[in-house]
């Protein structure tokens, strides 16, 4: 009702006090700005480092692990049905790692409202030639265009165009350290044996750095048919089939399915990579703690400077009484002065970690890993910035609801009769 | 005889630190609308621990007091604040004005808490009640730019801000000299014989009580003479 009055009141006694006030919102704007920079640049760094692996790696991967025959000679036998088998006498087959029906698989797969999309792989093992010597390596032929979409392939390629994999024939895209080990340079040629014995000239149109030393040793990407030639395999010959889904969650259950279903292997991404996620979550705990100690710091500065106030004012608060002023009303314009620097501090600290959130995001950051990050990542989540404001203001709600309430509970009689 | 604006029946009180001690015994009397009345006795009589009683904000007696024909006993803290600001004008010793605002927005305070007329109003209100007073010149100066005389003149103006029924004083001229006493005497008179304005002034000045309309004589705690 007679909120205009109290905040009048309330301003006015922080103008008096201008610079304890000032003080206080300082407190408040520090600690907001280095929660709102410590938050952007750690999960920055947490979207970075989630993304070298969730973006590269599929949701669910489709494939035939080559593994003994289940049906084992003693398995056969009803005497040992009970027991468990040490005995395995009929080795891994030459089990095909073609993944069966592959076409109706891919389409069936393509036609899952739970899929973003899926991308085919044929790896096959080969021999890059360089001189007398042979270097052993991995090809993977690859539809470029839903690599790129899928799996941001191109943020990988440190020289030459990948479409080049789909537009030139028998071309190629050599690892970072292979391409350094065999001299050659786009435009060039590398001969690659399979592992058939066949030789075949393939021209190198990229070269691509993942990241990970020992894989661009080793690691190569040449188109589907390619790899397919290389392989000497009719153009339905698919090894891998990987998935990107929706919903990330939700890929242990797609991949149970999948396998039954295509009677194929599947495995998900939570199993591939289990560990990741643990250190996205720590980080991220690490900086709401400090942000957060940061600010019950602030709110003890609050604290202090509003009970010294509040000395100070007795006689302002034992007249206002006086005059018919509730407790409620004393009450009231306290929390507003504490919520008015909490506010203000607040604000202006998002504002200030927002501009510390760009300064970082300007400061180089050269790694192997990425080639395509040049400075440090920042995340400009407004979610972050939602939580330091309310942050701020809790606080000091809470920093100045106990001086309120002293105030609150003056008794002016004291005060009047003390003099 | 106008009618009755305070009644107080039978109020006792007691001290109860370090020991206990009664400062008020049996104490009742009553005031009239239009009285100017002066209670007097010497110091530690009880005077002013009467006058905190009547004035609602201490609670911690036993008896009753009824302002406006309304008992003021089991009501709440934010209803007898609302008593306060509506019904009692105050003029203590020491002047209390908050230094914070200046002198017009002292005296507009209690008005915009009780919210019966708009700001504007209020503020014309406030500039009558300085002119009343004579201290019109001084409303945009702040508070602490003021003369003790000056302040309890603004502080007599923010006591008349709402129309209370009484004005209550402890010790208003306690801390003034001669002629500022007489100058905030004269004011009172004026405003209880012009306006009709009652008054209930706690004081020691023999000479501020004689010129009242009716003295009530305290000791220890019982009042010896209602005047």
């Amino acid at each position: 009702m007679n909120l205009k009055l109290i905040i009048d009141i309330a301003k006015s006694l922080m103008l008096a006090r201008f610079r304890q006030t000032l003080v206080a919102a300082v407190g408040v704007t520090f600690s907001i700005t280095m929660f709102i920079a410590l938050l952007g640049f750690m999960n920055g760094l947490n979207d970075m480092l989630d993304g070298l692996i969730l973006n590269r790696t599929p949701h669910v991967r489709l494939f035939n692990e080559i593994k003994p025959n289940p049906n084992q000679p003693i398995s056969r036998s009803a005497e040992f049905e009970r027991g468990y088998h040490f005995i395995q006498s009929v080795k891994s087959s030459n089990a095909k790692q073609e993944i069966a029906n592959s076409a109706a698989i891919l389409q069936a797969v393509q036609n899952d409202p739970l899929v973003l999309g899926v991308a085919p792989k044929v790896n096959t093992p080969v021999l890059y030639n360089s001189g007398t010597i042979d270097i052993t390596g991995v090809v993977s032929g690859i539809d470029v265009v839903a690599e790129t979409a899928l799996f941001f392939f191109n943020d990988y390629i440190r020289a030459g165009n990948p479409i080049d994999l789909k537009n030139v024939s028998n071309s190629i895209i050599l690892g970072k350290g292979l391409a350094d080990k065999l001299l050659v340079e786009i435009g060039q040629v590398v001969q690659v044996t399979t592992s058939k014995g066949e030789r075949l000239p393939l021209k190198v149109v990229g070269i691509f750095q993942s990241g990970i030393a020992d894989l661009d040793k080793v690691q190569s990407f040449a188109s589907i048919s390619t790899a397919q030639k290389l392989l000497g395999a009719p153009n339905n010959y698919i090894t891998d089939i990987q998935i990107k889904l929706h919903d990330l969650a939700r890929a242990p259950e797609v991949s149970k399915n999948y396998a039954w279903l295509f009677q194929c292997d599947a495995e998900d991404i939570q199993t591939a990579n289990a560990q990741f996620e643990t250190g996205s979550v720590i980080r991220t705990l690490i900086s709401y703690v400090v942000g957060i100690v940061l600010l019950i710091v602030a709110g003890f500065g609050i604290y202090n400077i509003l009970n010294m106030m509040i000395y100070e004012k007795m006689d302002t608060i034992a007249i206002l009484k006086a005059t018919g002023f509730s407790g409620s009303d004393v009450r009231k314009i306290f929390l507003g002065i504490a919520l008015t620097i909490g506010l203000a501090g607040g604000a202006i600290g998002l504002a200030f970690g927002f501009i510390f959130s760009l300064l970082i995001d300007q400061i180089p950051f050269n790694t192997a890993a990425l080639p395509t990050i040049t400075t440090y990542p920042v995340n400009y989540n407004p979610k972050f910035y939602l939580i330091g404001i309310l942050f701020s203001l809790v606080t000091t709600y809470l920093a100045g609801f106990f001086p309120a309430r002293k105030a609150s509970k003056i008794d002016p009689v004291i005060i009047i009769r003390g003099k | 005889m106008g009618k009755t604006i305070l009644q107080a029946a039978n109020i006792n009180k007691y001290f109860n630190d370090p020991v206990r001690v009664q400062v008020l015994n049996e104490v009742s009397f009553s005031v009239n609308q239009g009285d100017f009345v002066s209670v007097t006795g010497k110091s530690g009589c009880g005077k002013s621990t009467l006058l905190y009683i009547l004035s609602t904000m201490d609670t911690d007696f036993e008896g009753d007091l009824a302002i406006d024909d309304e008992t003021t006993r089991d009501k709440p803290e934010s209803e007898l604040a609302r008593i306060r600001n509506e019904k009692i004008g105050f003029v203590f010793q020491f002047h209390y004005l908050l230094n914070e605002f200046t002198v017009l927005k002292n005296v507009m305070l209690p008005g915009l808490k009780l919210h019966k007329f708009s700001e504007q109003e209020v503020e014309h209100r406030a500039m009558e009640r300085l002119k009343t007073l004579g201290i019109e010149s001084l409303a945009h100066k702040r508070a602490n730019q003021l003369s003790g005389g000056e302040k309890q003149r603004v502080a007599i103006a923010r006591a008349l801000i709402n129309d209370p029924l009484i004005i209550m004083g402890d010790e208003p001229t306690g801390n003034l000299d001669k002629k500022n006493s007489d100058i905030v005497f004269e004011h009172f008179k004026l405003l209880a014989e012009e306006f009709q304005q009652t008054l209930l002034i706690v004081t020691h000045d023999e000479e501020f009580a004689k010129n009242t309309h009716r003295v009530i004589e305290m000791e220890d705690g019982r009042i010896l003479k209602r005047g």
